[in-house]
């Protein structure tokens, strides 16, 4: 019996490719599973191939499988393009519409079912997906009722009889492959412990963590793979007052968001890196003003328009050395769709402590794969709106005189005001200020306004990196982002082989954990870090940051995620 | 009830003496006052230029922002807090160059904002370079040899993209000024008063008294109708865009009023803690 399989569905863009990888993993999280989907998809709307690649398992796994236990092929390109991913025995099931060939000397088991043919019997062509389903249970030693329930959530609205002729779709792809050996006994699955768990990417769990945050209003200007976060709270934010617009430019996104920020609402923005290279002037604006506001960076493949559909992480640099001059930045890299939620709630809560920018980073495949979450907790969730005056602070302000939003303290945060509160007028500018916000050039007032400002934020923050692993490794990995996954799962292999290996996994990009790193990195022999980028972005930030010691290199920009099997060949040769 | 008085600070403006700006910035102060605003109810959003430091003369909440982006953080600010009295304010160059995007879409979107350029057909902060309001043969710093491009009318754009509420005045008739500004603020959408307001030290051509021989007072006219978008067009071209007066002016409903799911109480004073079923709900969809 398996503990863990991969699954993928492959045809033509526009064909319900999605939406069947959405149906067998969602069901299969469901029964207890855990799962990761990833799907392939190119800037193309229609036409062209696409797949999506499911990973089931009985524990977490959230990183591409190495390779392909079945493969259901809704034409033959799928076969050719994705066929050599699979094991050796590994099933294809393919639509016999198509009279599909069999992939060349390879040793699979080869399926032709009448995909179409019985969806038409059940009512109609477009539920072939809905018999590759019930062909793909039979396979893995699982009954058509696992896709019940969910059928049932899907198409009940539509009335029960939709129900009927999808079950009965997903029966007859089900009783075909009984009775043509499908029934293989090393492809069970080992049954899922049945715990109710969420199945979402990382895009939603952003709007889900912005919308639990308190955020109320997100300018935004559609790219991938951003788009999903605005489209997720276009749905959400009327239920609670509040407002997505889809503003002219991600220049108008940001600045509006400031504007929303400094009137008192929380607000954010997201983008991928050509947006967050236009906003770049306007993040500077927000560190010399002091007005809090998020920002989310989905990274894809660059430099510019780069390839768009692809995973890449390479906007480090830009994220902390973008925009001229010196601010206060905090950026957060979370690893998991989890995380997402949870540390865009922090953003919130770290950029109206600090009254700063913050700008979350994940990365494609973090941003768009489906991964199972544990069920996220309301309790969890808080709101901290930082120094705000009080009342008794605005009573005291003369009629006529400024309050002094830019006050010099102890800690360097001043107390904010909203417009519409009375006392609390000040001026704002992006032009070196006084307390109140006058423009000056007094070199003193200068330099100590800088240094208010770059000092607001001080020490690590909790929980910026997290450590698995050997004490005192031979081997220590470094990671950021949705790589934590494919290193976990090859260090896991090292382990069990007998070597000596650990994983650091940096989720707080400034304030740098240099002194966290540095703990770590002393106590191992040889230290790797592996990102997705063609120049070393993560090791050379640790080396800007003044960690001490020699950092080896695994890059991979080819626009793909890296497979466990990659890291696991890599290590290997370094211990 | 607030007065002039209450909406001037301590700060001498940078100006040039004989700037056009300063009456601006009066008949701004006049008609906040006219209108019963209160300082604290008003947050005046600027652009950078001579004229983008407008923000920091008048006593309200105010934004120097940066280049060409004050539209852009004034709509932020309105859909934080719709009570306030939003003011957008800054130069030609500010506003027709870098930010012309925003302004065609901030007309099309039409929050209640009042957007007032400062233009003098040049760029001020920067020492006289040409704008996209400079004439057609205009000689200056950048063209020496003549402007070759043509010069963009506020006027025309903004009518051409639909504007619901349009003026122009002329910073000398601060009379005329004040009650367009007046108007304008209490116009609910967004509305363009277009300033002439001539740049003393880097623009000799454009000059008062070349604003006094050129400009066409729509006041004088009885029969014009600023309600007829085809005649106020026709009168744009007429004057070569140099006619000031209320030009155009119709009823709409303002964005914030199309807002689905959108409070008439400022989004600002609302409670922001989603509830524990809301919650519930939300992770239903992942389940
Ligand atoms: C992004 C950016 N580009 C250029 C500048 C330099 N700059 C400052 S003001 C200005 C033009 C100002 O002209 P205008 O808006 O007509 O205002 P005026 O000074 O004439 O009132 C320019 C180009 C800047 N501040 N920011
Ligand atoms: S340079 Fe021109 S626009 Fe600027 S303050 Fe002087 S006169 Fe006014």
């Amino acid at each position: 019996m398996l503990d863990q399989l991969s699954w993928k569905v492959g045809g033509q863009q526009g064909e319900g490719i999605d939406s069947t990888g959405e149906i067998f993993a969602t069901a299969l999280n469901r029964h207890g599973y855990f799962v990761y989907g990833y799907r392939h998809f190119s800037s193309r709307i229609k036409g062209g191939h696409t797949n999506y690649k499911i990973r089931v398992s009985t524990k977490p796994r959230p990183a591409n499988a190495d390779n392909l236990d079945m493969l259901i092929a809704f034409d033959q390109e799928t076969i050719d393009f994705n066929a050599h991913e699979l094991r050796p025995g590994g099933v294809i099931i393919a639509d016999e519409k198509f009279n599909p060939v069999a992939p060349e000397g390879m040793t699979v088991r080869f399926f032709t079912v009448p995909l179409t043919k019985f969806a038409e019997e059940a009512g109609s062509a477009i539920m072939k997906n809905m018999v590759a389903l019930g062909a793909s249970a039979c396979v893995l030693g699982l009954q058509p009722e696992t896709f019940e329930s969910l059928i049932s959530d899907m198409f009940l609205r539509k009335g029960q009889k939709v129900v009927d002729s999808n079950m009965a779709a997903i029966r007859k792809g089900f009783q075909f492959m009984k009775e043509n050996g499908g029934e293989i006994a090393e492809f069970r699955l080992k049954p899922g412990d049945g715990k109710q768990r969420l199945f979402m990417m990382g895009n939603d769990a952003i709007g889900l963590g912005a919308l639990a945050a308190g955020a109320r209003i997100m300018p935004a200007y559609p790219i991938t793979p951003a788009s999903d976060v605005m489209e997720y709270l276009i749905k959400k934010f009327p239920k609670v007052g509040g407002h997505v617009i889809q503003t002219e430019d991600e220049i108008a996104a940001i600045t509006m968001a400031i504007g929303a920020n400094y009137a008192g609402v929380r607000a954010l923005t997201a983008t991928s890196g050509p947006g967050l290279s236009l906003m770049m002037e306007a993040i500077g604006l927000a560190g010399m003003t002091e007005t809090p506001v998020v920002i989310i960076d989905t990274q894809r493949g660059g430099p510019s328009t780069g390839m768009p559909t692809k995973h890449e992480q390479s906007d480090m640099y830009a994220v902390l050395f973008g925009t001229h001059g010196e601010i206060p930045k905090i950026v957060l890299a979370p690893a998991t769709a989890e995380e997402c939620f949870y540390m865009t709630i922090d953003a919130f809560n770290y950029a109206e402590k600090y009254q700063t920018p913050v700008i979350l980073i994940t990365d494609l495949a973090l941003s768009l794969a489906k991964q199972t979450v544990e069920p996220l907790d309301y309790d969890r969730i808080t709101i901290n709106r930082g120094k705000l005056a009080t009342e008794e602070q605005l009573a005291a302000i003369e009629p006529g005189k400024l309050f002094k939003r830019y006050a010099f303290t102890e800690d360097n945060i001043s107390p904010r005001v909203f417009p519409g509160q009375k006392g609390g007028i000040h001026h704002v500018t992006g032009v070196e200020h006084t307390e109140v916000g006058r423009p000056t050039e007094d070199a003193a007032i200068r330099t100590k306004m800088m240094n208010k400002r770059l000092n607001k934020v001080r020490g690590e923050f909790p929980n910026s990196v997290s450590y698995t692993g050997a004490e005192n490794p031979d081997l220590l990995v470094i990671g950021v982002g949705s790589t934590i996954g494919v290193i976990d799962e090859a260090l896991e292999r090292l382990t069990a082989e007998g070597k000596s290996v650990a994983h650091a996994h940096v989720r707080v990009l400034s304030p740098f954990p240099t002194e966290t790193l540095q703990k770590y990195v002393d106590r191992a022999k040889k230290v790797l870090v592996v990102e997705n980028n063609a120049t070393g972005q993560l090791k050379h930030l640790m080396q800007f940051f003044d960690i001490k010691g020699e950092f080896l290199s695994q890059l991979k920009y080819d626009g793909n995620p890296y497979l466990p099997s990659e890291i696991y060949a890599h290590c290997k040769e370094l211990i | 009830m607030a007065t002039v008085k209450d909406f001037r600070n301590e700060v001498r403006p940078n100006w040039c003496p004989g700037c056009g700006d300063f009456s601006v910035q009066a008949a701004i102060q006049r008609a906040l006052a006219n209108t019963g605003r209160e300082p604290e109810n008003v947050a005046i959003i600027s652009g950078i230029g001579c004229s983008g430091r407008i923000s920091g003369y008048i006593h309200s909440y105010g934004v120097h922002a940066i280049h060409g982006r004050a539209l852009a953080v004034a709509q932020g600010v309105k859909l934080a807090n719709r009570d306030l009295t939003v003011i957008a304010a800054g130069g030609d160059g500010d506003g027709f160059g870098i930010g012309l995007n925003h302004f065609m879409h901030a007309v099309r979107r039409n929050m209640d904002i009042t957007y007032i350029v400062m233009d003098n057909q040049i760029y001020g902060l920067t020492k006289g370079q040409t704008s996209p309001t400079s004439a057609h043969g205009f000689k200056n710093k950048t063209t020496p040899e003549g402007n070759i491009e043509h010069a963009l009318t506020p006027t025309q754009v903004a009518l051409g993209a639909g504007i619901s509420f349009l003026a122009q005045g002329f910073s000398t008739d601060i009379n005329q000024l004040t009650r367009l500004i007046e108007e304008a603020i209490n116009y609910k959408g967004f509305a363009l008063v277009n300033v002439f307001s001539p740049c003393v030290t880097f623009n000799k051509v454009n000059t008062y008294d070349w604003y006094k021989q050129n400009i066409v007072n729509l006041d004088n006219d009885p029969d014009y109708d600023p309600t007829n978008r085809a005649a106020a067009m026709a009168k744009i071209v007429e004057t070569n865009g140099l006619c000031t007066g209320l030009i155009f002016k119709e009823e709409r409903v303002a964005y914030e009023d199309l807002i689905p799911g959108y409070k008439k109480e400022p989004l600002v004073h609302q409670d922001i803690t989603l509830s524990r079923e809301l919650f519930a709900e939300c992770l239903k969809e992942f389940a």
